[in-house]
């Protein structure tokens, strides 16, 4: 027999995507509509200041704020950051300039990219203003950027406004996606590559003895290592089931069907299988199963009846 | 021996033992419990205590590191949380853990805590994961990432004239120096200071994207003294937080943390040591102005967040650091910091002392 080498280590891509539908406050709706309509909107704050991009609540009073007024689409950079390699999903996708801008007629700043040049061109203190979007839908992006502008600030300051838009936007749809390469660590990299030799093998705890399938790598009572690998089944004992009445989406599974928590032989804690070849009103606790694999499947399809007589109850009371 | 010289609490209460990983630019052998398990066993061992005599765990991670959901529920396997224990998550760095702990251990319901915290961002890319947590509305749809919002703030610090780029060079080199005597830490000795990352931040303003674990086990009174020679008391503690509108606040400063520091009587009696969590050599700069430290103070002998700073367990790291130094005697009165959010929007503060020799 010779040292088997560490196991190569599993890698797969993960991806998590999660798109929140988010409403909007009052004060929320009239900025996002504005920018819609190509309004910049913001909000005066308890002690006078004007507040863009507006807020709900005043950030120093907590008290609800609610008077808008309507800022420039011009405004003065109060400091910058150049971008050389932007990012996905990033404003621009050429090199540009994070910047927080100052709008004339507001007391606080707004990120957004600034499109410039180069690092050169950008400086603290310089004029820009808005890029709109071609295509606006009421989402902080229909700010495509900002450019340099050479001009100067309006004279008037901040006009009320009343925040009343035609088909005003209450709600955006906050995209996200993440991409991760998932490795799996070492018990359970153990655990698939047995079952791609259709095994099964899971972890004994040196402390309590209790072999755990699939195995996470720790016994959770004992709070230790599980090191020695165990292989188990490939029969098992139903412990308990239930009937499935319900199919599920992209599932060629006829419905109804059991759905049974399997008890394998020599674990110690029962994993979950359907359970096939036999009649749904038919399956009972103690049933005796095997896996069925299929051609190519990475786990069993499902477990089947071994025929042999139903394991008595006191062998599995212990694993419901 | 005498007790804590500034105690306003309740009750006396300190950290008695300290571990961490080695902080590593991959662990893609280890799942999340099995990196945890070695040190949760290690923090333990110091004191002698087991899992199943602790009054209270808690714990400190987030999901969307590893993108694995409930993943602190796998790692509390490695804790031995049966039968069942009392115990607590924050999805927060583990100095918020542990503050919670330590408020548990002041109400009386516990009189030894464990608070461990880990971050494995080795799957994912932090930079792109840390824009979800900004405000959904007016931030997140830009994807601006951490180092882009830390060189806003570095641009404006620039701009007031508190800082240069040969200073911020400075400190990063002073940081990985410092690390050269800290086995754990991720980037030691000396590190080029590199291109742009984005301007004025080059990647030796930047911390170490890596995987790593911490744990302190806190305890009460005589029972501290009994588990550590020399235990840290914590003699004071508090945080703060402010406004996430980025252009709401002046970027140079840090009120949160100033006032995190008076709360927890920094400025009652001066410190030897501090251990800032600072990720980005600029936010050193902001730190040490709030929390108003000489040059006569310790800053990251550690080598800081700049050598190692995983996800999650940076900032209790920053307390378990100052802690340590207090175990061995190198120091006798320390400030430990902690941050989250991003340009330092939200600040812990600790003053650890140890008793007098
Ligand atoms: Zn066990």
């Amino acid at each position: 027999m010779t040292a088997a080498s560490p196991p190569e280590v599993l890698r797969a891509p993960l991806v998590v995507e999660f798109p929140f539908t988010r409403s909007l406050g009052p004060v929320q709706s009239a900025f996002l509509t504005g920018l819609r309509d190509g309004v910049v909107l913001g909000v005066k704050t308890s002690d006078g200041r004007v507040a863009v991009p507006p807020v709900e609540y005043d950030p120093v009073t907590s008290e609800e704020i609610r008077e808008l007024v309507e800022v420039a689409a011009t405004g003065t950079v109060t400091t910058w950051a150049w971008n050389d390699r932007p990012r996905p999903q990033q404003p621009l996708g050429t090199p540009f300039a994070w910047v927080l801008v100052k709008l004339d007629g507001a007391d606080t700043a707004l990120l957004h990219a600034l499109d410039a040049p180069g690092p050169d061109a950008v400086r603290t203190g310089m004029r820009v203003r808005v890029r709109w979007a071609a295509e606006r839908t009421g989402a902080i992006t229909d700010i495509a950027c900002f450019e340099p502008y050479d001009g100067p600030a309006p004279k008037a300051g901040p006009a009320p406004h009343d925040g009343v838009f035609q088909d005003p936007v209450t709600g955006i749809v906050a995209e996200a996606r993440l991409d991760y390469v998932y490795s799996p660590g070492r018990a359970q990299t153990a655990y698939i590559n047995a079952l791609s030799e259709q095994r099964t093998v899971g972890e004994r705890c040196p402390s309590c003895h209790k072999v755990y399938v699939p195995p996470r790598g720790a016994c959770p009572t004992c709070g230790v290592a599980t090191t020695d690998q165990v292989e188990v089944g490939p029969a098992g004992t139903v412990t308990t089931f239930c009937i499935v009445n319900i199919k599920a989406k992209n599932l060629d599974i006829e419905v109804p069907y059991v759905y049974a928590h399997i008890a394998l032989d020599g674990a110690g804690l029962a994993l979950h299988g359907r359970i096939g070849g036999i009649p749904y009103d038919q399956v009972r606790m103690g049933l005796r199963v095997e896996p069925v694999w299929t051609e190519g499947g990475r786990y069993p399809d499902h477990y089947r009846p071994t025929g042999e007589p139903d394991a008595d109850y006191d062998a599995y009371k212990e694993l419901i | 021996m005498t007790g804590p010289r500034t105690s306003r609490y309740a009750r006396d209460v300190a950290v008695v033992a300290f571990a961490q990983s080695d902080h590593l630019r991959r662990t893609d052998e280890l799942s999340e419990v099995e990196m945890v398990m070695p040190v949760l066993h290690q923090v333990l061992a110091a004191t002698g205590l087991k899992a199943g005599e602790i009054g209270f765990t808690c714990s400190g991670s987030s999901d969307y590191l590893a993108g694995r959901a409930f993943s602190f529920t796998m790692t509390l396997d490695g804790v031995g949380a049966w039968p069942p224990i009392s115990e607590s998550h924050v999805e927060m760095d583990g100095a918020w853990a542990l503050y919670e702990a330590w408020v548990k251990i002041q109400t009386g319901e516990a009189d030894t805590a464990l608070v461990y915290s880990y971050g494995k961002s080795s799957p994912g890319s932090v930079r792109d994961v840390l824009t979800r947590q900004l405000d959904p509305y007016y931030l997140a749809p830009l994807w601006p990432d951490s180092v882009a919002l830390a060189a806003l703030q570095a641009q404006a610090l620039v701009d007031a004239g508190e800082t240069d780029e040969p200073a911020l060079a400075a400190i990063a080199a002073r940081s990985r120096a410092d690390a050269g005597a800290n086995p754990h830490a991720q980037l030691r000795g000396a590190v080029p200071q590199g291109d742009y990352q984005v301007r004025p931040l080059r990647t030796g303003d930047c911390p170490p994207v890596g995987d790593g674990v911490a744990a302190v086990v806190l305890a009460a009174g005589d029972l501290a003294r009994q588990l550590c020679d020399r235990p840290a008391w914590i003699t004071g503690i508090d945080h703060r937080i402010e406004a996430h509108g980025l252009g709401l606040r002046d970027l140079t400063d840090s009120p949160s943390t100033r006032i995190a520091a008076q709360r927890a009587g920094l400025f009652d009696a001066p410190v030897d040591t501090a251990e800032l969590h600072a990720p980005f050599s600029s936010q050193e700069v902001v730190l040490r102005k709030a929390l108003g430290l000489g040059d006569t103070v310790a800053v990251n002998p550690s080598g800081g967040a700049l050598a190692a700073n995983p996800m999650m367990a940076a900032g209790l790291i920053r307390i378990g650091e100052a802690a340590a130094r207090i175990h061995r005697g190198a120091s006798d009165r320390a400030v430990a910091h902690a941050t989250s959010g991003p340009c330092l929007q939200q600040n812990l503060v600790a003053v650890l002392e140890g008793d007098t020799r």
